[in-house]
């Protein structure tokens, strides 16, 4: 196969809901920060002042979580763990180092990608269900107080875990060249999958 | 409630410089003294008129409480109990209940809205609702179960322990009312010593337990009470035995705080010069020897 060809790796729908995720996580993040440290309070004036923040917070959650579920339906099954992985995460640094010609061969998501995954999947499952434990005026009142403490703090300690893994997948997105146009385009080149996700390459040729 | 005493600042939430504190002013109590008071609720009636608040006409719930909970209108209840000693003798119990004016407030640490709550020099913890944004972590922090969110403005509101008298130097609206002087107010200082007095007289007359309740566990209360039996004030309506700020809302405002802020900036930092050192992954920009890498065989 011609290096340059272009092969696709994402569809419309798939791009649409990743980016649909990821704006209603942008949107989510800055007014909760606002919400969680006094220093970051200023980012409530994205939101039309404090009161605006609180309010349109949870409803940007909601939204962030059913676009995130209709994601997670549509890439469950790409994100198995299999043995090749552990080998894979096992030779991390050869990884950050960016030597791919010693890693075992990936098929359409590599360890890492995977961990993302299912760090996501349960980061959105926890902030959704705490995060319904203390919405006020809503719902809080009909918790016991000891439970809207533990979600409370649950929510703060999930969402830091996942603004974190994002800025990991954002980085991870921006250093591997190729990437952020496979999910604004839906293409990469042959060259591109050769090297990140050879096995996944394999797979599309024997496809056709 | 209002923020007349500006100038001396011990505490503003979600503020991490310091707040204008050149003035200070001695630190204040109010004294409830459980084993005087005979529950006519003139205190509830002079706060709703000091205060200009009108709580709307609620049901009888078979009980005297009345209205049976603290709402955003209502920032003082008596709660009434029974309660029946070893003996079998009958007790009739009852608590004014309100903000305890915590020296070390959970509803202020709570707080994410600078300056919606502050707490004066003289311990007065005060909610500023201009400030408040509504998200009821006042109520995530309390210990003592008070702040209530107003369902007309989305406002939290409770107890001001009357700032605005306190502040031109006269006693809170409850204390002035209470016909037998039952509530106190003065310095801490005072009220701890008048307490004292009273609890000699009370043992005097058999109460062994009778003590003063300003729980260390918050630092201390800026609303005490003089209970007969100290050793259990659960059952003077479920006073909290030790009440604390839950291990829960320290650890989601304190050590959470830094260490998330901290996580994000070094994931930033370690990612910026990671491209530094390493440079782009760009399989695109490789040498065309390594374009034999696409031939895949099967």
């Amino acid at each position: 196969m011609n290096p340059t060809t272009q092969i696709q790796r994402y569809t419309e729908g798939e791009r649409s809901i990743h980016w649909a995720v990821a704006i209603a996580f942008f949107l989510a993040a800055l007014s909760g920060l606002a919400l969680f440290h006094p220093a970051l309070f200023w980012l409530s004036n994205l939101f039309g002042g404090g009161p605006w923040t609180r309010i349109l917070h949870p409803f940007i959650g909601v939204a962030m979580f059913v676009a995130f579920a209709l994601m997670m339906a549509r890439f469950w099954s790409h994100n198995r763990i299999e043995d090749r992985d552990r080998q894979w995460l096992k030779q991390w640094r050869d990884v950050v180092a960016n030597r791919e010609d010693k890693l075992p061969e990936v098929g359409r998501y590599n360890a890492g990608q995977k961990m993302l995954f299912w760090v996501l999947v349960v980061c959105m499952i926890t902030l959704l269900i705490t995060g319904v434990l203390f919405w006020r005026p809503w719902f809080a009142a009909f918790f016991p107080i000891a439970l809207v403490r533990l979600a409370t703090l649950l929510h703060a300690a999930a969402a830091t875990v996942l603004i974190i893994v994002i800025m990991g997948h954002m980085y991870l997105a921006f250093w591997t060249k190729g990437s952020i146009k496979a999910m604004m385009r839906g293409t990469v080149s042959a060259r591109w999958a050769g090297k990140h996700h050879r096995g996944w390459l394999r797979e599309k040729i024997k496809q056709g | 409630m209002s923020s007349l005493q500006s100038l001396d600042l011990k505490q503003r939430s979600a503020t991490t410089s310091p707040s204008p504190s050149v003035r200070s002013s001695v630190e204040v109590a109010k004294l409830i003294d459980v084993s005087t008071c005979i529950g006519c609720k003139a205190c509830q009636v002079a706060c709703s008129e000091w205060n200009d608040l009108r709580d709307a006409v609620g049901t009888n719930v078979g009980v005297y409480d009345n209205p049976p909970d603290l709402s955003s209108e209502s920032w003082t209840v008596m709660r009434f109990s029974e309660y029946q000693e070893e003996g079998g003798r009958l007790e009739w119990l009852i608590r004014k209940d309100g903000c305890m004016h915590c020296a070390e407030p959970g509803c202020l640490k709570a707080c994410p809205a600078p300056g919606a709550i502050v707490q004066y020099s003289n311990g007065i913890v005060d909610f500023i609702e201009e400030h408040c944004i509504g998200c009821g972590s006042c109520i995530t922090g309390c210990p003592f179960n008070v702040p209530r969110i107003s369902k007309q403005d989305n406002k939290a509101y409770k107890c001001t322990l009357c700032s605005d008298r306190v502040g031109v130097g006269i006693e809170p609206a409850c204390v002035k009312t209470c016909p037998t002087g039952a509530i106190r107010f003065g310095s801490k200082e005072d009220m701890i010593e008048h307490a004292s007095e009273r609890i000699v007289d009370l043992k005097a007359r058999g109460y062994q337990n009778a003590g003063l309740y300003d729980p260390q566990g918050v630092g201390g209360t800026h609303v005490m009470y003089v209970l007969k039996h100290a050793d259990k004030p659960e059952i003077y309506s479920g006073l909290a035995a030790d009440p604390h700020i839950s291990p829960m809302v320290s650890l989601w405002k304190g050590a959470l705080k830094p260490l998330a802020l901290l996580g994000m900036g070094v994931t930033a930092l370690a990612a910026f010069f990671h491209y530094v050192k390493v440079g782009p992954n760009d399989a695109d920009a490789e040498d065309d020897d390594e374009k034999s890498d696409t031939s895949v065989t099967h």
